[in-house]
């Protein structure tokens, strides 16, 4: 499973959401969007919005600390 | 039939969790119902003055939270949003996006929100250039220019912040003067790329997709300013709205005794959300306690 997620070292809903994934015995990949703007505009893209955090499961983007949706997507 | 439960917690931040701890040792048949847990303790930064902890991070602390409730097995019907709280027959019926609930006692516990313009374009623009954490979001708009609404401590934050990496910081400050921390005022006055709009407030915020301007009233006279990013940070403003029938003060807060009692019988409320001085994770904490004795004791001597 791929995960990725697009956070700011500032934001406390991203470090959150990346405890939450680590407690659910998953990796990702942590992008921190502060530091680069191109993963920056390539989260805005995907997502529709300026926001963080973001999370990729496998293509499917989830916007915000959605536990249900992280979830059921990794539960899938 | 619906069931009837001794006690139902709104809100799952320091006062409402505290509320919970105490009740599950006490036993009791309840339910807690919020839209996120640590509230906005959860958003917070670092903190240094509570007790036991002499550095912890927002998160960390909800993290703790969190892990005190669960240890104990709280039901927590999460997310789900309060839409109505009203009187049934002797009881409190609480009407929630997803259902219907009946309890004897009932404990508010819902906190504050980030405080919004109320202007055309905020909603529709929500997430696509205007946002309520500067902290959180505020990178994102780094090598854009930017407008900070807000003239106290937090729009000067989000203004450090940002005039080291925005080619432009815009404040719009309605009142005369920024009214901070002398230091941070210093600060940004004299940092080249902000510029200070006092008596100003926002009327719009245009855009495509993502925000490209907004429109403000400066001593009466309308001007556009081309920016990507609108930082709000205009203060808090108490989760109240569904809690019609409870008796407020003028800044919508829920008015509680020292017992906790708001103005209905079997009604307690605890935290940011109620008139209680000094906003404080302690103060929630410790108010959330005291709410929940209140709700045993007010159990233990009524006839339902």
């Amino acid at each position: 499973m791929d995960i990725k997620v697009y956070s700011t070292p500032t934001c406390p809903y991203c470090i959150r959401v990346k405890e939450f994934i680590s407690s659910k015995g998953f990796s990702y990949n942590d992008i921190d969007v502060s530091s680069n703007p191109e993963a920056a505009q390539e989260m805005v893209k995907a997502s529709g919005q300026m926001g963080v955090p973001v999370i990729m499961i496998d293509q499917e983007v989830i916007i915000g600390f959605d536990r249900e949706k992280i979830t059921s997507l990794l539960d899938s | 039939m619906i069931k009837i439960y001794d006690l139902i917690i709104l809100g799952a931040g320091p006062a409402g969790i505290t509320a919970s701890v105490y009740a599950a040792r006490k036993k009791m048949d309840f339910l807690v119902i919020s839209t996120d847990i640590g509230g906005q303790a959860a958003r917070s930064g670092d903190i240094e003055n509570y007790t036991g902890y002499q550095f912890v991070t927002g998160p960390e602390l909800a993290i703790k939270f969190e892990e005190h409730m669960t240890s104990f097995g709280i039901n927590i019907n999460m997310p789900e949003k309060i839409i109505e709280i009203r009187n049934e027959n002797n009881l409190i019926k609480t009407i929630t996006e997803k259902n219907e609930y009946l309890s004897k006692t009932l404990i508010i516990a819902t906190g504050k929100r980030p405080r919004e313009l109320n202007v055309n374009g905020e909603k529709e623009y929500k997430n696509k250039g205007v946002t309520y954490c500067a902290t959180c979001d505020g990178p994102i708009f780094s090598n854009k220019d930017v407008a900070i609404i807000g003239g106290g401590n937090s729009a000067l934050d989000a203004s450090l912040q940002m005039m080291n990496i925005s080619p432009k910081v815009h404040i719009i400050n309605i009142t005369s003067d920024l009214t901070g921390d002398p230091v941070m005022i210093e600060k940004v006055t004299d940092a080249e790329n902000v510029i200070i709009h006092n008596n100003s407030e926002v009327k719009n915020i245009y855009g495509d997709i993502f925000v490209n301007s907004i429109e403000i009233k400066k001593n009466g006279n309308i001007e556009k300013i081309k920016v990507e990013g609108v930082l709000v940070e205009i203060g808090l403003m108490p989760n109240s709205e569904f809690a019609g029938f409870l008796k407020k003060n003028k800044h919508e807060e829920i008015i509680v005794d020292c017992f906790n009692k708001t103005s209905i019988e079997g009604v307690f409320a605890a935290g940011d959300v109620t008139n209680v001085p000094e906003k404080q994770i302690i103060i929630a904490a410790g108010e959330g306690s005291k709410a929940l004795l209140g709700a045993f004791k007010y159990l233990s001597t009524h006839k339902f």
